[in-house]
Formats: C-alpha cells, sequence, structure tokens
C-alpha cells in the first residue's frame, strides 16, 4: 500500500493535454500531412496555378459544407444538398436559355442576370426553408425530411429538361442576360470569385456562430434541446433558419457549377451532400450536434479536397480514392470519439479537483 | 488492517467486531487523470444490514459505488466477497456475483415501457426465441405492487415522472437475484410517503438477508433507516459508526470537518403587494381529468412560496404551465396587474417568469457549452451591441453572477459538466437570474446536492426576496419547506388542498393536506409478489 501512496500523487497531466489538443487539431494535422505527403510525391503540386485550382474544387464543397456545419451544429442532417445544388442550376440554365414564358399572355421574359441569380437564391433558400418547416412544424426527423427533398429536388431537377442539359449557357446581348459565365470564371486579384465567395462566407459563418445571440441558440439547440427551449431559445425558428441558410449555401453552389460549365446538367450535384458532410465531420462537428466549429469545417473541406486532387495528380485509380476517401472519414469519426472521451475524463478530473 | 481512523470519532461509535462482513473493499485507490478521488479507503458491507456512505458532492462516495458496481476499476486495492477476492471488471461481473446498483442518474430507456425496462437483458422467454411478454408483465405488476405502486407494466417510462422512474429502477433492481444492492439517492425524487414505502421494501430485503448500500444527502433518512454509518471527505474514509450511536449534527461535523453551523437561515422579509395571480390555472390530463385542477392563488413581492405535495400531486406540472412549458395549459396569469396572453416560454421569459426545472441535466443545462455560455443563454439579448454579443458585456454579466452566488469555478470558459452539482445548480439559478426576473420558479432546487451546496441555494432564495423577488418553489422535504417559506401551499390530485403561513405550518399539517383525495387509493396492499 505504502508504494501505491507514492505513485498517486496529483499532478497536471501534460501528456494527455498535448493528445487533447493533437485530437482537437487533428483536421489541421491531417491537412498538413496530406500537403508535405503530396508535395515530395508532385513536385508541381504547391505551385501557385495548381493551389488556386484546387481552392477552386475546394470552395464548391467548403460553401456547402458551411451551410451544413449549421443544420450538423444543431443535431441535424441535410442530405438534400446535391438535388438542391441541381435544382437551382437547371432553374438558373433554364431562365438564361429559355425564359419565363407567361401563356396566358404568350410572352416569354428574359430576366437580367442579376435578377437570374437573385431568384435562384430565393429558390434554394425557400428549399431550404420547406425543408425546416417540414422539420420543426411537423416534427419530422432531419434525416427523412431531407432524405424526401433530396428526391424531390433531383426529381424536379430532371422535370425541368426532360432530363437534358441546358447548354451554352451564355445568354444573348439583345436580351441582356449576358455575362452568367464571369461567376464561375471571373476573378478578382486573380483569384477566382468561387474562392472568394467562399472566403467571405465562412468569416460570415464565424462571426455568426460564434457572436450573435442566433450562433449561441444553433450550439444550445444542438447540446440540448429541452434545455434550450426552457431557456427561452426559440427553437423552431432557428431550425427553419438552420436549413434555409444551408438553401442559400446550395444555391451559391449550384449558379458556382452552373456557371463554370457554362451549362446545366439535371444530376448536376449529385452525392455533393456526402462530400459537404464528410468536411463538417473531418472538421471536428460532432454529429450529436453541439460541437465544433466553421473553421474546422473549412480545413476539413481542404483536407479532402486536397486528398482528392492530390491522388488524381498521382494517377490513383478513382477505386483507390474512393477507399482512401472513406478510410479518412471513418478514421476522422474514430478521432472524433476518442476526443470526447478524452474530454469527458478531464471535465471530471476537474470535476473531482474541487 | 485496521480501519485507520478509528480514533476520530469521540463517542464509542464503533461497529462491535462481532458483526458479519460480507463485502469488503481494501485499500481502495481511484486516480482520474490529475486527481485522485479515492485514497486508500476500506468500506465494510455488513450482512443484512442498512450501510450508510455519506460524504459531500466530490468525497469520492459515487466513485467507490461505481467500482464496486463494475463500472470503473480501482487504481489499487482489492474487493473480498466472503472473504475471497474478487474482480469486477463489468456490471455484469458485478450483477453474476450478487451486486446491483440503483444509479442516482437514472438508466431506464425513456422509449421502452415498465416491463421491458425491468427485465431488459434479461427478456424472460419461454422458448428461447421471443419475448414472453405475459410472464414479464406478470411479474413485473407483481414487483410494483410490492411496492406500492400504481404503475402499468405497458406505460412508457418516458411518460413517467423522475419519482415513479426511480420506482421501476427499484423493480428492476429487485427483479434480480441481487445479494448486495447499492442504492445510490434513491429518495431524491421521492415523496414522503413513497419514502416510507421504500424503507418497508428495504427492511423487508433486509430481512431476507439482502445488504444494502445506501447513500443519501438526507441525514434524518440516513439514521431512520441506516444500520452503519460510513463517512467519507475528499476522497478518504473519515470514519465508521453504528446509526444507533451517532446523530445528525455529528454526520455534518465528520462529512464537513468542521461544526454544523444553521443550515437553513431565513432572514425575516418584508412581503409586498401581489406580484402575481394565477386564476383558474388547468392543464388537462390524458385521458380525461386534470393534471392541474383549477388552481388560483397568488405570489407577492419579496414572498417565498412553498409549494408541497406528493409525487404527481401537479406541483411541478403548474410550474411548468407558469412558465409555459404546457401549450395544452388553461388559464389567466396576471403579473403586475397586466394578463400575460400568449404560452411560449421565450415569451414568459420576457415578462419576466422563468423556471429553474426539476431535472438539471436534462433540461436546466447544456452539456457541450462551457459554464459562461450556459449563464447566458436566456438573456443573451441583453449583451448586444449592433448584431454581435459584446464579449466584455457578457463576461461582466458572468463574472458577476459567479461573484454573487460564489460558483467556484477556476475560469468561467471551463465546461459546464466539470462542475460539482452544487455549482451546476448555481449556474442554471444564475441563468434564471441574469433574465432579470419578477418570479422565479423553482422545481426542486435542492435535488441531488451536498449540504454546503443546499444552504448556499436557500442564501440565494433569502435574498431574492429581500430584494422582493417572488420566489415559487416546489420541494419533496419537509424540513426544507417549513424552514424556508414565508408560505405554503399544499397540492394533492391537481388541487391546492393546504394553505400555511409560516407559522403555522407542521410537518403533520402538510402530511395531512397532501393526502386528502388520497385515502381510496392508499389500501394496504401488502402481498408477498415479486421474486
Amino acid at each position: 500500500m505504502t508504494s501505491a501512496k507514492a505513485s498517486v500523487k496529483p499532478h497536471r497531466n501534460i501528456k494527455i493535454e498535448i493528445q487533447n489538443l493533437l485530437l482537437r487539431g487533428r483536421a489541421f494535422v491531417a491537412l498538413i500531412i496530406v500537403v508535405v505527403v503530396f508535395s515530395i510525391l508532385s513536385p508541381s503540386f504547391l505551385s501557385g496555378t495548381n493551389i488556386v485550382i484546387m481552392s477552386k474544387h475546394v470552395a464548391i464543397n467548403a460553401i456547402l459544407a458551411i451551410g451544413m456545419t449549421f443544420v450538423i451544429l444543431t443535431g441535424g442532417i441535410d442530405l438534400s444538398v446535391g438535388s438542391i445544388v441541381g435544382l437551382v442550376a437547371m432553374i438558373a440554365g433554364g431562365m438564361i436559355n429559355e425564359g419565363f414564358t407567361i401563356p396566358a399572355l404568350g410572352v416569354t421574359v428574359y430576366p437580367h442576370t442579376w435578377m437570374i441569380v437573385l431568384i435562384s437564391l430565393i429558390i434554394g433558400t425557400v428549399l431550404g426553408t420547406i425543408t425546416g418547416l417540414i422539420i420543426a412544424k411537423f416534427n419530422v426527423a432531419p434525416f427523412i425530411a431531407t432524405l424526401g427533398m433530396m428526391y424531390i429536388g433531383r426529381g424536379f431537377a430532371g422535370l425541368r429538361n426532360n432530363g437534358l442539359t441546358f447548354a451554352n449557357l451564355v445568354g444573348r446581348e439583345e436580351f441582356g442576360n449576358t455575362g452568367f459565365e464571369v461567376l464561375g470564371a471571373g476573378t478578382f486579384l486573380s483569384i477566382p470569385y468561387s474562392i472568394w465567395i467562399m472566403v467571405v462566407f465562412s468569416v460570415i459563418a464565424y462571426l455568426v456562430t460564434m457572436r450573435t445571440p442566433f450562433g449561441r441558440h444553433v450550439y444550445a439547440l444542438g447540446g440540448n434541446e429541452r434545455s434550450a427551449n426552457l431557456s427561452g431559445v426559440p427553437i423552431n425558428p432557428t431550425k427553419v433558419i438552420v436549413y434555409a441558410i444551408s438553401g442559400f449555401c446550395c444555391a451559391w453552389v449550384g449558379l458556382i457549377v452552373a456557371s463554370q460549365l457554362v451549362a446545366a446538367h439535371p444530376a448536376t450535384g449529385e452525392t455533393y451532400e456526402l462530400s459537404a458532410i464528410a468536411a463538417v465531420v473531418l472538421g471536428g462537428t460532432s454529429l450529436a450536434g453541439g460541437r465544433g466549429n466553421v473553421g474546422g469545417t473549412l480545413i476539413g473541406a481542404f483536407v479532402i479536397g486536397v486528398l482528392g486532387d492530390g491522388l488524381i495528380m498521382l494517377g490513383v485509380s478513382t477505386f483507390w480514392q474512393s477507399v482512401i476517401k472513406g478510410a479518412v472519414i471513418v478514421l476522422a469519426v474514430i478521432l472524433d470519439q476518442m476526443q470526447a472521451r478524452m474530454q469527458e475524463s478531464v471535465a471530471l478530473a476537474q470535476q473531482q479537483e474541487k | 488492517m485496521t480501519v485507520a481512523s478509528q480514533v476520530v470519532g469521540q463517542m464509542d461509535t464503533h461497529p462491535s467486531p462481532m458483526a458479519d462482513v460480507c463485502l469488503r473493499a481494501e485499500g481502495i485507490t481511484k486516480v482520474f487523470p490529475g486527481t485522485i478521488a479515492l485514497e486508500n479507503v476500506d468500506f465494510n458491507v455488513y450482512r443484512g444490514k442498512v450501510n450508510v456512505l455519506v460524504g459531500e458532492n466530490g468525497a469520492g462516495k459515487s466513485t467507490l459505488m461505481k467500482i464496486l458496481a463494475g463500472v470503473e476499476q480501482a487504481t489499487h486495492g482489492r474487493v473480498l466477497l466472503e472473504g475471497k477476492e474478487i474482480h469486477i471488471k463489468s456490471p455484469l461481473d458485478a450483477t453474476r456475483h450478487g451486486i446491483g446498483i440503483i444509479y442516482q442518474e437514472l438508466t431506464l430507456c425513456p422509449n421502452l415501457t415498465v416491463d421491458e425496462n425491468i427485465f431488459l437483458a434479461r427478456e424472460l422467454s419461454s422458448n428461447g426465441v421471443f419475448i414472453d411478454r405475459k410472464t414479464q408483465k406478470k411479474r413485473t405488476r407483481e414487483l410494483i405492487r410490492r411496492l406500492e405502486q400504481n404503475i402499468k407494466p405497458e406505460a412508457y417510462v418516458g411518460d413517467l415522472r423522475i419519482g415513479q422512474q426511480q420506482i421501476v429502477e427499484i423493480a428492476k433492481a429487485l427483479a434480480q437475484n441481487i445479494q448486495i444492492l447499492i442504492m445510490d439517492e434513491p429518495t431524491s425524487a421521492l415523496s414522503v410517503a413513497e419514502v416510507q414505502v421504500l424503507f418497508k421494501v428495504i427492511r423487508e430485503l433486509k430481512a431476507n438477508g439482502v445488504s444494502i448500500i445506501y447513500i443519501s444527502h438526507k441525514l434524518e433518512e440516513l439514521l431512520q433507516i441506516g444500520d452503519y454509518v460510513t463517512i467519507l471527505r475528499d476522497g478518504k474514509l473519515v470514519c465508521e459508526a453504528e446509526a444507533s450511536k451517532i446523530d445528525v449534527p455529528w454526520i455534518i461535523e465528520k462529512m464537513v470537518g468542521r461544526s454544523p453551523s444553521k443550515l437553513f437561515t431565513r432572514t425575516e422579509h418584508k412581503i409586498g403587494e401581489v406580484l402575481m395571480h394565477i386564476e383558474n390555472m388547468t392543464l388537462p390530463r390524458l385521458g380525461g381529468g386534470y393534471v392541474v385542477d383549477h388552481v388560483s392563488f397568488d405570489v407577492h413581492a419579496g414572498e417565498i412560496l412553498g409549494l408541497y405535495g406528493l409525487m404527481g400531486a401537479g406541483r411541478s406540472d403548474l410550474l411548468d404551465c407558469l412558465a409555459g412549458t404546457c401549450p395544452l395549459a388553461n388559464g389567466e396569469v396576471i403579473l403586475n396587474g397586466k394578463k400575460l396572453l400568449t404560452f411560449t416560454v421565450t415569451d414568459r421569459i420576457r415578462k419576466g417568469i422563468v423556471l429553474i426545472p426539476e431535472n438539471r441535466q436534462a433540461e436546466g443545462l447544456v452539456p457541450t457549452l462551457s459554464v459562461a455560455h450556459n449563464m447566458t443563454l436566456s438573456s443573451l439579448a441583453r449583451y448586444l451591441s449592433r448584431f454581435f454579443i459584446s464579449r466584455k458585456k457578457e463576461m461582466a454579466a458572468v463574472n458577476g453572477m459567479i461573484k454573487d452566488l460564489r460558483v467556484r469555478v477556476t475560469n468561467p470558459n471551463q465546461l459546464i459538466t466539470s462542475l460539482s452539482g452544487g455549482n451546476q445548480q448555481k449556474v442554471v439559478v444564475a441563468k434564471g437570474l441574469l433574465t432579470e426576473p419578477k418570479v422565479l420558479l423553482m422545481d426542486e432546487p435542492t435535488r441531488g446536492i451536498d449540504v454546503g451546496a443546499k444552504s448556499e441555494i436557500f442564501e440565494i432564495m433569502n435574498n431574492l426576496a429581500l430584494q422582493g423577488y417572488g420566489v415559487v418553489f416546489v420541494s419533496s422535504e419537509l424540513k426544507e419547506i417549513l424552514a424556508m417559506s414565508d408560505r405554503i401551499l399544499v397540492m394533492s390530485k391537481g388541487k391546492i388542498t393546504g394553505e400555511f403561513s409560516h407559522d403555522e405550518a407542521t410537518e403533520e399539517k402538510l402530511v395531512a393536506a397532501s393526502a386528502i383525495g388520497h385515502e381510496l387509493v392508499q389500501v394496504e396492499n401488502n402481498s408477498n409478489g415479486g421474486k
């Protein structure tokens, strides 16, 4: 028993704290590893042009993942992301190439490009709002409600043009609807617009989640819905807004993708929801809600994007790419669980210290 | 190995050496990262006796029980069952050795029925494939009857109130062939009548040779039911004594390490005008009748109004109605002469009525948020500058509350779950106070917290009354309610059945009033059912 006594001196366990720090910053560590490995294996990997190209790919997923972060922080999930991207792309493409036909008057109206962007954003947001209302008012599980919206959205995306593509979305001078392709191809300070959009969204999302009452409500809702409710958090409005934000992000991605391709295909955005969820989870946001942040999501999106592009550059087959991505995602969740457990034991230790 | 601190007691309190020890924990040490929860603790469990374990929160009681129940493993030390060393590596191991536990935080599945919970992982089956629901229900009915309760085996546990869930938890333990039963605060949610039923069951179990390990913060209760008392402080064994030879002040002294000052310090305060008037509040019960049955009463400024009643009397439901959590509630709430027209929680908080809920873990706190963020959750709008929460304003409010309520934290940004129960409760109270309420509704504010924290919560209530708040509080503990209330309302079956001023209230009167309407139900129902 005397030997036992000697070894139980309480000491701030530095090893555990370092482990905890590494686990918390695991997405960042992963990003560094991925970048280092690829830049050794492929010399052109870290060239300026390649970084811009990769960031452009990352931006699409990151914008979706930012919206998804809000949803997942409340403990929900949004599977309809990819479909809304597709639907919005088809609607925007349709408006450019065909305009609106008002049957009663037999008149076709071609809205201005700015108008098209605005209408598309409204449609995306409204679709998200509808999903949110279904979840909040009718108490439908988010998985189911967004699964439904996923099928509905994809269905309408196909119906819009009988499953065909709207090609060559350049508009016509005489209708005043040219310039749509600028969104995808244009640059500011030689950085593509899509990357700027990602940056702006990240900053706004960071401020909203960390500094506003709404953001705090999102975290509280995900942490414990009942006590959030009893604390006077407006549960239902918060839920609806969160899905509306996700819808808004989808609309932007729909526009960006259509603009980059100068075409809108009904299958645009298929499986995008999965990449977005993967980025969020990889970034340390708990699927149970209440834990995580936008910064992590951004890093998560970069890990997935860089991993994907790097593997392509190395000529790894798509099948192996898929295997590797899947393994990384599962590993991320395992680490997430480990971190949660470690946090728990640290909390317990603090409690016992009193 | 001798009990290290036998010298501590001045009275001759040591158990006689003749006593029959069936389970003995020797030199138990448990180290968590950065802290020692238990240090070289010895603990004896006497056969067929109630072995009480007391200590303040964080003294290590729960850790010791978790080690015996196989949830945690000791860092050092050994456990002897009938003189032979055993290794308890999992709860299943513990059950195999005949050790069962009823946790303080309920561990039932709310989505399953009563009988499914009781036979969870031990489902009865006649053919090895399908569950024999009929027998399960029959045995459940017998067990519940033995506990003199009226709970249907088909009821979903989630629909039961906490007190009833506790009964189911006890029935679950009874359903197993348990030789040593650990009860961690079994009465924290029970009414006086239910406690008596539980004590009867405990005596019955004792007679059958079952040894009980009993943890509770209610000291009078411990002496009433306990045979042996073991006291822990700061993870160390203080002393062991026979319950018949000691009294409450002695226990408190040993627990706290200092002489007990007065626990309830009720200061006289002026009672002002009517602050809130409730008219005809009703809450219909599913399947007919009322949970809250046309209740009308006043709350004055600067008044502490106690609500007493048996479990299921509708006390908590009444508070829920006032706080706006029951959409089906009907009735008028008139605050400062103005009728409140809306029924949402958000709106009630804005108007100045705030609830400190009964179940701290499930309803009071958001476990993923920090202490500071939990505290300000209800009052975020107050710290806005433009669109953003001003960190300065928020932290000023938080630090003010931490100081006022003496919340023990090292850093307001630490996770709420790292605080002890009493401090967590103070954070919930702080959250309510930061909304600058007029009326504070407190549902069992001292449930499951230690003596020191309790008296601090009472002090806070006193101060609030002094400042002119109206405080309505529900408690199942007669002593608390008698000591703290300026006025006491007793509820039974959803109605108010008694009203007493501080001076006229006595335990007998409250108990009598709380039984009104129960005469027919409380038929002695002593079958020897159950196994």
